[in-house]
């Protein structure tokens, strides 16, 4: 109970810094880290499929392409960085304090989660719930990635120049 | 129900991150951080129930279309920066219908 509380400090803290930091860079790599600590999570709730997603996708792909997206965007000069990160202050200060509150007023309620019976042995594997229960769903991630391949190549699409 | 507050505590920093910033890019972070905190909960809420093996395929599921909602927000953020050469959201509030 205590390591697992632990953890779950560190993945708030970790999302914390992605926040907060002011470099870019450094928030993609706090993003790959709150995934990373994510996946611990995830593994230590017995769900080893959906932690393997997490780390390779989540805690890989994503971050590289933020990095891939920040090296393509043009760095703002000096006195633009100096500016920013003044008006930077003024907007983010209040965060933790927001979070510690938050914190505190949920400890305070004291919510609790109602819990229902275990599903039967034939439906507790994941590829079962996956290709017979859950058979729509694949079909809409199917879509989706169709949409999303469409959608990147139309953006990327090179337009022909007129006259 | 411990992790409950630290799902709505990822939220909160996720929503907060969204509302104060005015880079497009920290946008998204923000977003992703919310996909975390919705993440979390699943596997929560699956671990508590007994339903992991459903929590996991709604995991998986989520997994899949964050990846392609990246990727055409990247593109969408890429071509922003290209008319506008720059990220910041304030520039492109007079848009062309």
């Amino acid at each position: 109970m205590f390591l697992e509380v632990l953890i779950l400090i560190f993945l708030t803290a970790a999302a914390l810094w992605t926040v907060m930091t002011r470099s870019l860079l450094r928030s993609a790599m706090g993003l790959a880290l709150t995934s990373a600590i994510l996946t611990v999570i995830i593994f230590r709730l017995n769900a080893p499929l959906a932690g393997v997603f997490e780390l390779s996708v989540c805690a890989g792909l994503i971050p590289v392409l933020f990095i891939s997206v920040i090296s393509l965007t043009q760095a703002l000069t000096y006195k633009e960085a100096l500016e920013h990160m003044k008006s930077r202050f003024a907007r983010f200060w209040a965060l933790p304090l927001i979070v510690i509150i938050a914190g505190i007023i949920l400890i305070l309620m004291n919510v609790k989660l109602k819990t229902k019976l275990p599903l039967p042995e034939s439906q507790a594997d994941v590829r079962f719930v996956m290709w017979h229960l859950r058979q729509f769903d694949l079909l809409g991630q199917i879509i989706i990635l169709f949409t999303g391949v469409f959608g990147v190549v139309i953006l990327f699409k090179e337009r022909k120049k007129s006259g | 129900m411990v992790s409950g507050i630290f799902v709505v505590l990822v939220f909160v920093i996720g929503i907060y991150c969204i509302l104060a910033t005015h880079n497009l890019i920290r946008v998204l972070i923000g977003l992703e951080l919310l996909i975390k905190a919705v993440t979390l909960l699943i596997i929560t809420c699956g671990h508590k129930t007994g339903n992991m093996a459903l929590a996991q395929a709604l995991v998986i599921t989520i997994i899949v279309i964050e990846v392609v909602i990246m990727t055409v927000a990247v593109g969408v953020v890429l071509g922003i920066h290209r008319h506008n050469n720059s990220l910041d959201s304030r520039n492109i509030r007079k848009l062309k219908g």
